[in-house]
Parts: structure tokens; sequence; C-alpha cells
């Protein structure tokens, strides 16, 4: 084993890591009688800097390399990957810093550069316990970042709630794991594949299927795995909830895609119309079909609007798993450009009412009433971010289900075998509207109270979101620009 | 230079979001000189094109390679017909929003972007391209009509919107599968409109794809049953707003039923062109029955607009040259009489009487009070009603000799369907203008403010283009029917007996 080789692979990891001590130490000994404010600039400039240092050695390093047999396994796409989760920390770092939930800045900060790390790893790893082990590192820290607002009931109750099903789903996770390893003797995703081909589908390895998509069900958020969601997006502080949305949501996509084609492939069975196939396609279309029903009608009579997200997520999650289980090289392109697309723009979502939160006092949907009058640039912003959610040309959220949608489609071209999906998806989208624009309603149609001042958007806060709106913009009329990197 | 056609509408929205929120003067000039920049361009580069019946490429540029999508403007004569068309009712859509008070730089910032907006539909040869476009004017329409409309103006809003989503998601669905099947069969991605427009789909596919394109386009069209949007929509709708729904915005509709559905799968027009032909009819009759028994002035108008747009649709159901060249012309002609109807009702009548009920109405004897909008209104209706040299006589006669040929039963009721037209506009004439009912005159103790000078032109502006295509219309069918000759529609005509 060559440990420069190990070294230079995980170099922007080893960055954000020391970052994590540096923020932790500077909050603790340099800036301990600031005010929040003071303290929250100088981490986030830190945390930034580091951010920057690890997409610097990503880059330094782009070529292929696997120096530990799986456990560590770089190459172009996770190097883009790492770009794209480091840059959604360094969005969330931003929109953090007008916050007032916490006055623990140095562990706040510290905590969501260590879920980064997580994530980073779990992108590149290929062996089942490595995946496990950086989902749990990146899992933890979000449940504690679920509780950080300590004098709100509801988070510390959200994040208790997103633990418990978090730690039922990693056993479920291992359970499913520890089976594979019995079948196949190995932990290596290639070499589990490998092992298993030509074997008959038996209950052993159904199970095995099952709990794995119950486990990363749990973690993407799906019908019916989806419970602690809503509470968890709503209790927690706002960026947090964003972060858990955004970044969490991309490595765990990735890694869920990763798993059941490479592991699994040879047991994907067949979802198409009246040519069902036992194996995880049809067990992941039920899934998806479910979380985009239930996700979309749900979210129509929701009043908080981080609920109204949360449920949106979860319809969100069934339209990605589509892109999952259609299982072709454009069908993974897609579901990559929609995850990333979907990440920057849930996480300017969240930053909105990060801003609508601090100034009103509440996310109720009646919170966002007049606020293009109060703040017209930001509801500007929100107007982009809601309308590409719901799939409107030309923003990024458009031609990211039009590639997701068709790729789905196209998978079984001669028989048009997955088009029962794409219409369900597509129904359940044009449902997804409705309550988008309830939103927008408000913030554009309805007035505010008589004397509502104007609300003050933290320069900061203003630039991440016009940076994001500017980027949801532009990858909906050139996404060439994203699609060529994956 | 068409496509700055474009350009223009949008550099105008930029430019309106920049200015201070008290410049309402300032916005409503920036808008006017937009659209009349957009309406030149227009005019001009219709001019410029040689020869109508060929598709002349604008721009075409590869935008997505990995799915066929490249950005492609073109025009063809029946593109030129609906960018002329969308020119003159923008600018007259402007003129009569002059009075516009509240938050004026939005209203035109949303204006000018659903003209935008429209413009691409008309000239987008993509069919992706063109369904952006299309589903770009959503959200405009929606917050002209919900931010500064009257009457139940949220409900209308949201139900426009969600009809337009609903009707554009069926149509996203057939474009899917429409693109997987074509790379099946020809081995590349393509969304190209002319290169669809050439593949053979299978007979089954089509077969059920088509319909689901169509009504999908349809919805917006006013197509009976799907058309219950278009009045209340329309009601709702500020002025301009109701100018722009019946003037264009259906006519995206209508366009998208043509240009998509019709000529990518002429076999499923043919399967399903009775069932389109009786929709086209019960949509005729039903909505002037309808609009006959009205109460409210503009759900007459309303209304009416889903018996005309029928004319269109029964048009493209003929298969036939004349037929479908007629549904063309038509859309052009209702453009501009329901947009001229709709600001006599909304601006000259409702926004200075502040009702709509004509027994409210009955009481003012406004055709005294108001000479010109009753003027206006009594060439409208005569425009409207079919009456020779004005444009809607030659567009629905096109039209009805066209159907006569393919089916004549039908044919006679859409016949009734005139002449109950003509009844309800006889009556609206009557009980709005010019009833001998005694003067009340406790209503207005204050004189009704006279008619303006921008109501005026936009008024004589639209009159004269109905003339001038009623007494001359071969201007336009010089456009379009080169384009129904052209080897794009050869498939969808070759079955047809004229």
């Amino acid at each position: 084993m060559n440990y420069l080789e190990v070294f230079r692979a995980a170099a922007p990891e080893t960055a954000l890591a020391i970052t994590v001590l540096l923020v932790l130490a500077v909050d603790m000994i340099a800036m301990r009688g600031e005010s929040i404010q003071r303290r929250f600039q100088a981490g986030a400039l830190i945390s930034i800097i580091g951010c920057l240092m690890a997409a610097f050695f990503t880059f330094l390093h782009y070529g292929y390399t696997d120096p530990l047999h799986g456990l560590l396994v770089v190459d172009s796409l996770t190097n883009f990957l790492k770009l794209v989760l480091l840059a959604l920390t360094v969005f969330t770092v931003l929109i953090s810093t007008s916050g007032k939930f916490t006055e623990h800045v140095g562990e706040y900060l510290s905590l969501v550069l260590l879920a980064t790390i997580g994530l980073m790893l779990l992108v590149s790893a290929e062996d089942l316990l490595m995946i496990f082990i950086s989902l749990e590192l990146a899992s933890l820290s979000l449940y504690i970042l679920t509780a950080f607002n300590k004098r709100n009931a509801r988070s510390s109750e959200a994040a208790l709630k997103y633990f418990l099903f978090g730690g039922m789903s990693a056993a479920f996770l291992l359970f499913g794991f520890s089976l594979l390893y019995g079948l196949s003797g190995s932990t290596n995703l290639p070499q589990i594949a490998a092992n298993l081909a030509g074997r008959e589908l038996d209950p052993l390895l159904l199970v095995a299927i099952v709990t794995t998509v119950i486990g990363f069900g749990f973690k993407v958020a799906a019908v019916p795995f989806h419970l602690w969601a809503p509470d968890a997006y709503e209790g927690a502080p706002t960026p947090s909830a964003a972060f858990i949305a955004s970044g969490s949501k991309v490595a765990s996509f990735y890694i869920l895609a990763k798993i059941l084609t490479l592991g699994f492939a040879g047991a994907e069975g067949s979802a198409v119309w009246h040519g069902y196939g036992s194996g995880w396609t049809p067990v992941m279309a039920v899934v998806a079909a479910l979380s985009m029903v239930l996700g979309n009608l749900t979210a129509i009579v929701q009043s908080s609007v981080k609920r109204l997200l949360a449920y949106s997520a979860i319809a969100h999650a069934g339209y990605m798993l589509l892109g999952v289980l259609a299982n072709t090289p454009f069908s993974r392109t897609a579901l990559l450009f929609y995850v990333i697309t979907y990440a920057l723009t849930v996480l300017g979502a969240f930053g909105v009412v990060t801003v609508v939160e601090e100034a009103t006092g509440g996310d109720a949907i009646q919170n966002f009433a007049g606020l293009s009058r109060r703040a017209p640039g930001l509801s500007l912003c929100l107007l982009v971010f809601l309308l590409s959610l719901a799939g409107i040309p030309p923003l990024a959220g458009f031609i990211g289900k039009f590639f997701l949608f068709s790729a789905v489609a196209g998978a079984d071209s001669n028989h048009l075998g997955l088009l029962w999906l794409v219409i369900l998806a597509i129904l359940m989208s044009a449902v997804s509207f409705y309550y988008y624009l309830r939103v927008l309603k408000q913030a554009y149609v309805l007035d505010a109270a008589e004397n509502a001042p104007a609300i003050k958007v933290p320069w900061v806060t203003m630039f991440a979101l016009v940076l994001l709106a500017g980027l949801v913009i532009l990858l909906g009329c050139a996404p060439g620009l994203l699609t060529r990197f994956l | 230079m068409l496509a700055w056609t474009i350009y223009i509408s949008f550099i105008g929205v930029l430019v309106l979001m920049l200015l201070p929120r008290e410049a309402a003067r300032a916005a409503r000039i920036i808008a006017l000189l937009t659209a009349i920049a957009g309406c030149v361009v227009a005019f001009a580069g219709a001019a410029q094109q040689a020869s109508p019946g060929e598709v002349a490429t604008i721009v075409k540029v590869p935008w997505i390679p990995a799915i066929g999508a490249s950005y492609y403007l073109a025009a063809d004569g029946i593109s030129l017909v609906l960018v002329v068309l969308t020119g003159l009712a923008s600018v007259a859509g402007i003129l009569f929003s002059w009075n516009i008070e509240k938050r004026t730089k939005e209203f035109f910032a949303f204006y000018l972007a659903l003209i935008g907006g429209v413009y691409g539909v008309f000239l987008s040869f993509d069919v992706l391209l063109l369904f952006m476009f299309y589903e770009l004017t959503i959200i405009p329409k929606y917050f002209l009509i919900a931010r500064w409309g009257s009457t139940r103006k949220e409900y209308g809003a949201m139900k426009l919107a969600l009809y337009s989503f609903v009707g554009s998601h069926l149509v996203l669905i057939g474009l899917i599968a429409a693109w997987v099947v074509a790379r099946a069969q020809t081995g590349h991605a393509t969304l190209d409109l002319l290169e669809l427009s050439r593949v053979p789909f299978p007979l089954s596919f089509q077969h059920w794809v088509f319909p689901l394109v169509f009504v999908g386009f349809g919805i917006l069209a006013g197509l009976w049953p799907f058309h219950t949007w278009a009045p209340t929509g329309h009601v709702a709708a500020p002025t301009a707003g109701s100018m722009l729904l019946a003037g264009v915005v259906m006519k995206l509709g209508a366009y998208g039923c043509l240009r998509v559905a019709m000529v990518l799968f002429p076999e499923g027009v043919r399967m399903w062109q009775g069932e389109i032909a009786a929709l086209a009819v019960i949509g005729i009759i039903y909505g002037a029955g309808v609009a006959l028994v009205q109460r409210d002035f503009k759900f007459v108008i309303g209304y009416s607009s889903v018996s005309h747009m029928g004319f269109v649709l029964l048009g493209l159901a003929t298969l036939n040259t004349i037929g479908l060249s007629g549904a063309v012309l038509q859309m052009f002609s209702h453009g501009i009489i329901a947009g001229l109807l709709f600001a006599v009702v909304g601006r000259m009548v409702y926004d200075r009487t502040h009702t709509r009920d004509f027994n409210d109405l009955q009481t003012m004897q406004l055709g005294k009070l108001l000479p010109f909008a009753g003027v206006t209104f009594v060439l409208a209706g005569m425009a409207s009603m079919g009456l020779p040299g004005f444009s809607g006589f030659v567009a629905e006669l096109q039209v009805l000799m066209g159907a006569w040929t393919v089916f004549p039963k039908t044919t006679l009721l859409a016949g009734v369907g005139i002449v109950v037209g003509v009844a309800y506009t006889l009556r609206a004439m009557q009980k709005a203008f010019y009833s001998d009912a005694p003067l009340d005159k406790s209503g207005h103790d204050h004189p009704l403010e006279p008619i303006s000078v921008p109501e005026r032109i936009g008024a004589a502006m639209l009159i004269a283009a109905s003339l001038v295509i009623g007494l001359f219309p071969g201007l336009l069918l010089n456009w379009i029917q080169p384009c129904l000759n052209s080897p794009l529609f050869e498939r969808l005509l070759k079955g047809g007996s004229l």
C-alpha cells in the first residue's frame, strides 16, 4: 500500500478535517467575548477558506485512483461531486451567518464541515464498510445539527425523531449489508456483483435487497420511510434543514444508485408494465410511485413552508428514484443533473425561508404575504427557486425533469414499458405546481399588513441567494455546462 | 430579424424591473415603446420573408446535444400571421391599460414577459424550445390576473394556471414518448420539428399519443369540455389580460394543435377527425348558447370566445387546405375582434361605470354617454357576427366551406351557432348601449370620464386591421396557403379531398 497515494487521494477530506479543528479552536480561544454575529463571520470565513482548500486539492488530483481497494475510489466524477458538495457547504455556511439560533458557533460550523467530510467520503466509497462508516459520520452530524436550536422544544423533538428513525435505518442497512457479505464473501461492490453473478434470485438476496432499500429509503425520505422528514425539516434550524435537504441528498442518491447498479448488478428484475420481473427495480418503482403521489398530495395541505418543502422533497425523491431504476448511462447523468440542481434550488428556497423567519418570526405561509413589496430582491429569488422546483422553464428544474423523464421513458425504448411511471410523475408534477403557486401567491398577489416594514436582508445571504438563483437560471438555459462533467 | 421580437420583449422586462417603483409614467412609455418596437420588427420581418411557403431559419444552434435539442427559431407563413397578430394585440393591449395605476411597472413587466413568451412559441421549430416558451407564458398570466384582475380574480387566475399547466403536462408526456419512439426508429435523438415530422410513427402509437397532445394544447384553445377556464379567466382578468388571453393565448393552444400535434401525428388526426369536429361544433353551439343568457357583459364575450375558437378547431379537423387556411385566418381574426370586444367591455365600460351587469347598464344609456364606445362595439359586434367586409366573414366562410365537404351535417349545426352568435351580439349591443329603459340618474352623479386618446387609437387600429383583412384577405392567405402546400403539411393533407 502506498501511503503517499492514499494521502493524496484523501487530501480534500484531510484539509476539511483540519479546518474543523481550526474553526473549533479559533472560536473557543480567540472569539470568546465577541458577539455571535462576529463569531459567525470569523468561523464562516475559516470554513469557507477550508472548503476552498479542499476544492483546490480536489482539482489537483483529478485522475482515477483506487489506493485502498474500494475504500477510497477517486475519479473525475467523484471529484466533481465533491466539488458540488463543497459548494453546497459554502452556501449553507453563508446562509447560516445571519442566524441567531445558537451561541455555539464553533460547534455548529464544525459539525457542518464534519457532515461534509462524511458525504465526501461516501461519494468515494465502493466498499460496504466504508459506505456505512461515512454515512454514519454524516448522519450523526446531521442529527446534532437538527437539535441545535436549544431554546426550541420542536428542534429537540425533531432531532430525536430523526435520530431514532436514522438509527433504525442504519440497523436495516447493516442487516442488508451483512447478508450481502454472507452471500458473496466480500464487502467490495464490484466483487460482490461478480460473486453474485449467475445466481438465482433466492429469498436471502431478496431480503438483502429489501433491507438495503429500506435503509436508504429512510436516508432519502422516500415513502413509506419518510415520516421523520417533515418534523425534522420543520423543527431543525433552517440552515441545518437546508443542508439535510441538499448536500445529504446528493451523496445519498449517488451512493444508492452505485450500490444498486454496481452491487446488485444482475438482480435488476423489471418494472415494465405487463412485464414485471422480480428484482430491485420493481421495489424501487413501488417506492418511487408512492413517494410521488403521497409527497405531492400531502404538500397541498401544508401551512408551514418548511413542511411544504419537506413533502415536496419526498415527491422529488420519488422522481429521482425513477432515475435510479431506469439504470442506463443517460439516466445516471439525468439523475445526477436532477439531484444537483435540486440541491442548489432547495438550498436557495431554505435560504429565503431563513430570512423570512428571522424577520417575521415564523415560516407559516401567511408570513410570506406581501414579500414582493417588503423585499423585492428576496421574493424574486423565491420566485426562481419555487418555479424551478415546480419545473417551469427556462429554469434548471424543468430541464432536470425533462432529462430524467425522457431517460426513464427511453430506458425501454422499444415498448415504452416504463412510460407508466413517467406519466404518473408528470401528472403529479402538475399537481405540485398548485402548492408552489400558493406560496408565490402570498408573496406577489396578497398584501402585507398595513404597517409591515421592509425586510432587511443581510448582504451575505443576499449574495448567496442571488448566486444560487443565477445558477438555477443558467443551468436551465445552458444545461451543457453541468452535464459535461457527469 | 424576427427573433428580435422575443429579445426586445424580454429586454423591456429587464428595463422595467430596474425602474424605480414610483415611475409609473415612464413604465407605461417604456412598455408601449417596447411593444411598438416588437410590432414593427414583426411587420418588417414578415415583409422581408420572400417565400412564406418555406420554413425560413432565423437561428439554429445546437443547444443540448445529448437529447438533440437545438435553439431553432424559424418562421413560415403561419408563424408570420400569428407573429403579426401578436404585435398588433400587444400594442393595443398597452393602449387599453394606460390607466393602470397600481404597481404599474410590475404590471407591464409581466405583460411584456407574456408577450415575449408568445412570440417565442410562434417562432420555435424545436419542440422542446416551443414547449419552454409555451410554459413560460403561464406564470405572467397567473400574476396579471391574480394581482390586477377583478371578479373572483384569485380563483380565475388559479384555474387558468392549473388548466394550462395540466394541459402542457399532457403535451409533455406526448413529447417525451414521441422523442423516445423517434430515437428508436431513426437511431438518433432529435427534437427538431421538421425532422420529427418526417418520422413515421407507428399507427398504434399515434392512436393514443395524438389525442393526448391535441387535448393538451386544445385546453388552451378553449376545446369543449375543457374550456371552462376561459370564461372565468377572461372575466377575472384585467382588460389587457383578457385582450391577450383571447387575442393571443388561446391561439397558442390552437397553434400547438396544428403545429405540433397534427404535423407530427397526421395518421392520428385522421383517426380522431370526427371526434374533434364534434367537440368543436359542440363548443360553437354551447359557447353561443351560454353567451345568449348571460347577465354579465364580460361573460358574453368570454363565452363568445369559446364559440369562435370552435371554428378554429373545426377548421383544423377538416384536414383540407381551405379549412385549415380558414382556421389560421380565424385565429388572426378572432385575436383582433375579441381583443376589441374585451377592450370595450373592460376598459371603456367597466372601468368607468364599475358594473358589467346588463340590468345596471340598461339604465345608463351608454350609447349617448359614451358614443365612441357604442360605435366601436357595434363595429366589433358586426365583425364578430361575421358580416362581410370584416375579417371574421372570410375566415368562418372558409372554415365552413372546408367542413362542408367532409362533414356536411356537422357543418349545418355550426351554421346554427352563427345564427345564435348574431343573436347574443345584438342582445349585448342593445342591452349595454341602446336600451330604451328609463335613465336612472341616481347611479352616477359625476359624469363619466370621456374616452381617452390611447383608447381611440387602439380601437381604430384593431378595427382597421379587421377591415383590411376582411376586404383584402389575400394579404394573409398569400402567407398561409403556400405553407399548407409545403412538404411540412404534405402528410397531413394528402388524404384531404380539396
